[in-house]
């Protein structure tokens, strides 16, 4: 198993002595989807900003294969919580946005946008306004800019936090979808111990403030099954039980 | 206002105003109000007189050559100031001051220090509009959306891609609100800069013709000035509302 | 933690105002003008037209119109902005003139207000309230507008009348917006005020102004413009203070927090 993304020893506390982590280290395999699972304010939008060098960690290191992390990167794309669209810009140009920053050439990158504007089930939208779409809609323009600039590590903040159950649902199975066709990284933020475990190869538990990593489990089987039989797999149950048993205490 | 269902315009009410300025005007109840009529000919006659012609293009000229200046060092200014927080901590005190400061006080010492003329009048004009373009240049760099910054740092922007691409459109909304109050406040100092130094402009038009009492001549330059007061300042709202349907959900 | 932020803005401004006091002695050192004196030349002659009296009873001059007009212009400008908030027609009948106003030169008409009243009070409180009476209508009624409807309905559905929804929702709800529009009248009271000592005759400060620009005694022009900007602002911050201790509950804080 490849490591594609590791952190080593991460500390980072904020101006006014608020300490979000402390001495974490977690290892991200090539290919796999992990998912990063804690109680509010624990510290994981602070690590996925950590790892996509928008923050600096006061002590320790990040490594994107193999080499340190000093800022922003190529090789990785982050999906935002709160989508960061540009409100003046039509669809097509926000999924392009990645590729216009990095001097993509006007026809060739609207070619690629509208690749996966199609991807995300949004074409005959290109033209559109983010305001003028549902919150589930905004949330897949933003990751069809993230896949758009063919990044290996994909940075994904509870990316489907807007968007109503059902759509959730078919988001988490597309997911699945994503990591078995194409070979990235995804390390993934969420509050939701069932999706957590339907779409993980990895599951990471953080402790709250400070954190560090508590447990890491690994669903052995589950990718197997057939996207409408995880649900109702035993392991599946199983691992949801174990993570409510070992996260209740602190809700507690 | 509707009557019998009919949505009345929302200026109609002008008309009715007009009229009676016409009956009391007519009546010849007070010398200083001539009939409407009277001075729309007046205003015909003297529209190509080169006494006013001259007066509306240094006031033309004054008032752009003001707003310009203010907004091209406004803006720039503002923008800093939301960026940088030591700068917007020495200039904040001062912008507020001058915003509510009344900035006629200061005329004669434009007139000491740069003459009667044109000069201190521009200046009277950008001093009228600067302040609000910056306070809302920089109301509009503060409320940029923190990840929009930090998506365009995550996709690689260069500083300046990201001023051009990103930090300019978000504050966009806000800026040219600035402009648009800045710009009324322009008109308004322009004629008070001309009022108190009245050589030049309308100044010089307005002690004319009340030297001269002639009212119908004064009562046409002002809905001149008035009229045109009002249509750059909803043209600017109407530009404004055009980039509106943004600011609501940056 | 607290204190510390408090103590270094309050070192910065410090710092801002030596900057720029600093530079004006210097630039009325070198002079960059004939017209321009040192700040601390300035603040002599402020304080000796302190000490003599000169100023307040200048002062004493320039406020009566002011107050005079601010006064006529609160009453009448908020009893004009709920009946247009509050009476469709009037709405539609009256406030052009005031968008008009508010958007429009008026100071031009200062020539035709010394030709109808002389050149006495009535003008200079006239001028007054032309600069300050169209910001407090027009707030005054847009607020009233646009009171939340659900309060007024609230109050209906607990049998309130017309007069109880007038006085214990519209007016209260309005009234942040209300303060707010008194205060921008005031400002463009000052505005009207110091003009029409300056245009009209002069009095008070504008005399102290406009003579010792005559005799050339510039310190003192300086300290009579320093001294009523400074009395402007210190005045509006107040207002905005207590705008803000009145009206607590209303700030939300900024809705990115
Ligand atoms: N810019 C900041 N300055 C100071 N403290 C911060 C800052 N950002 C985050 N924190 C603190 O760091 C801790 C971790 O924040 P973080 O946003 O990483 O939590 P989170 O796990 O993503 O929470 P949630 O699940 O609610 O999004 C929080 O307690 C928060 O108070
Ligand atoms: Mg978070």
């Amino acid at each position: 198993m490849e490591i594609a993304v590791s952190t080593r020893n991460i500390s980072k506390t904020y101006p006014g002595n608020v300490e979000a982590l402390r001495d974490l280290s977690l290892e991200f395999p090539r290919g796999q989807l992990t998912s990063l699972l804690g109680p509010s304010g624990c510290g994981k939008t602070t690590l996925l900003k950590i790892i996509s060098g928008l923050l600096e960690p006061t002590s320790g290191e990040v490594e994107v294969n193999g080499k340190p992390v000093t800022g922003p990167g190529p090789d990785r794309a982050f999906v935002f919580q709160d989508f960061a669209l540009l409100p003046w810009a039509d669809v097509l140009r926000n999924v392009a946005f990645g590729l216009e920053l990095r001097g993509v050439p006007v026809s060739e990158r609207e070619d690629i946008a509208q690749q996966h504007i199609k991807n995300v089930g949004l074409d005959g939208f290109e033209k559109s306004f983010p305001h003028e779409l549902s919150g589930g809609m905004r949330q897949r323009v933003g990751l069809a800019r993230a896949l758009a600039v063919e990044s290996e590590v994909l940075l994904m903040d509870e990316p489907f936090s807007a968007v109503d159950e059902q759509t959730r649902r078919k988001f988490q199975e597309d997911l699945l979808g994503l990591v078995e066709r194409e070979n990235k990284t995804f390390i993934f933020v969420t509050h939701s111990i069932e999706e957590a475990v339907y779409v993980s190869d990895q599951i990471a538990i953080l402790l709250p403030r400070p954190s560090r990593v508590h447990e890491i489990l690994r669903p052995e089987n589950l990718r197997t099954k057939g996207v409408s039989d995880i649900r109702r797999d035993p392991e599946y149950l199983d691992t949801v039980d174990r993570i409510w048993a070992s996260l209740r205490s602190y809700v507690e | 206002m509707f009557i019998k269902g009919i949505r009345l315009p929302g200026m109609s009410s002008l008309i009715i105003w007009g009229l009676l300025w016409e009956l009391v005007g007519q009546s010849g109840l007070t010398f200083f109000l001539p009939p409407l009529s009277e001075i729309l000919i007046t205003l015909y006659e003297i529209g190509d007189s080169p006494a006013f012609l001259k007066a509306l293009k240094e006031t033309a000229q004054a008032f752009t050559v003001g707003v310009s200046a203010a907004i091209l060092i406004g803006i720039p200014v503002g923008i800093l100031m939301g960026k940088n927080r030591l700068l917007d901590e020495l200039l904040l005190p001062w912008v507020n001051i001058f915003l509510s400061a009344p900035l006629t006080a200061l005329v004669p010492v434009l007139m000491v220090l740069f003459g009667f003329g044109m000069r201190s009048i521009i200046i009277t004009t950008s001093l009228f509009a600067i302040w609000i373009i910056i306070l809302n240049s920089r109301a509009g760099v503060l409320q940029i959306n923190r990840s929009l910054v930090e998506m365009g740092r995550c996709f690689g922007a260069t500083p300046l891609a990201a001023f051009v691409k990103i930090y300019f459109w978000a504050a966009l909304p806000e800026i040219l609100g600035g402009v648009r109050i800045g710009i009324i406040r322009a008109v308004k100092g322009v004629i008070i800069g001309q009022l108190l130094i009245s050589l030049v402009g309308f100044g010089a038009l307005f002690e004319l013709y009340s030297a001269n009492f002639l009212m119908s001549h004064f009562w046409a330059v002002l809905i001149v000035l008035f009229a045109l007061a009002f249509t750059i300042s909803e043209l600017l709202a109407t530009l404004e509302r055009k980039f509106s349907y943004y600011a609501a959900n940056r | 933690m607290h204190a510390k932020i408090m103590s270094r803005s309050l070192n910065l401004k410090l710092l801002s105002a030596i900057v720029v006091f600093g530079i004006w002695e210097i630039a009325g050192r070198i002079p960059i003008s004939y017209g321009f004196p040192t700040f601390f030349e300035s603040m002599v002659a402020l304080f000796s037209m302190l000490i003599d009296g000169t100023l307040l009873q200048a002062y004493m001059d320039t406020l009566r119109p002011l107050v005079v007009g601010i006064l006529i212009s609160a009453f009448l400008g908020i009893a004009l902005g709920l009946w247009i908030g509050l009476s469709n027609w009037f709405d539609w009948l009256v406030s052009p003139i005031f968008i008009i106003m508010q958007a429009a030169p008026l100071a031009a008409l200062i020539p035709l207000l010394v030709m109808v009243y002389g050149i006495g009070l009535t003008s200079k409180v006239f001028v007054v309230c032309i600069m300050a009476m169209p910001v407090i209508v027009l707030n005054t009624a847009g607020a009233v507008r646009n009171t939340p409807i659900n309060l007024k309905e609230m109050a209906a559905s607990f049998l309130g009348t017309d007069k109880d929804i007038i006085l214990r929702v519209i007016i209260p709800s309005a009234s942040p917006i209300i303060f707010s529009g008194l205060r921008l009248g005031t400002s463009a009271g000052f505005i009207g005020a110091i003009l029409a000592e300056l245009k009209i005759t002069p009095t008070g400060v504008g005399d102290i102004i406009t003579f010792s620009r005559s005799i050339a005694d510039y310190p003192s022009m300086y300290a009579a413009i320093f001294s009523i900007i400074l009395l402007a602002v210190c005045f509006l911050n107040l207002l905005e203070i207590i705008e803000r201790t009145l009206f607590r509950g209303n700030v939300r804080g900024y809705v990115s927090d």
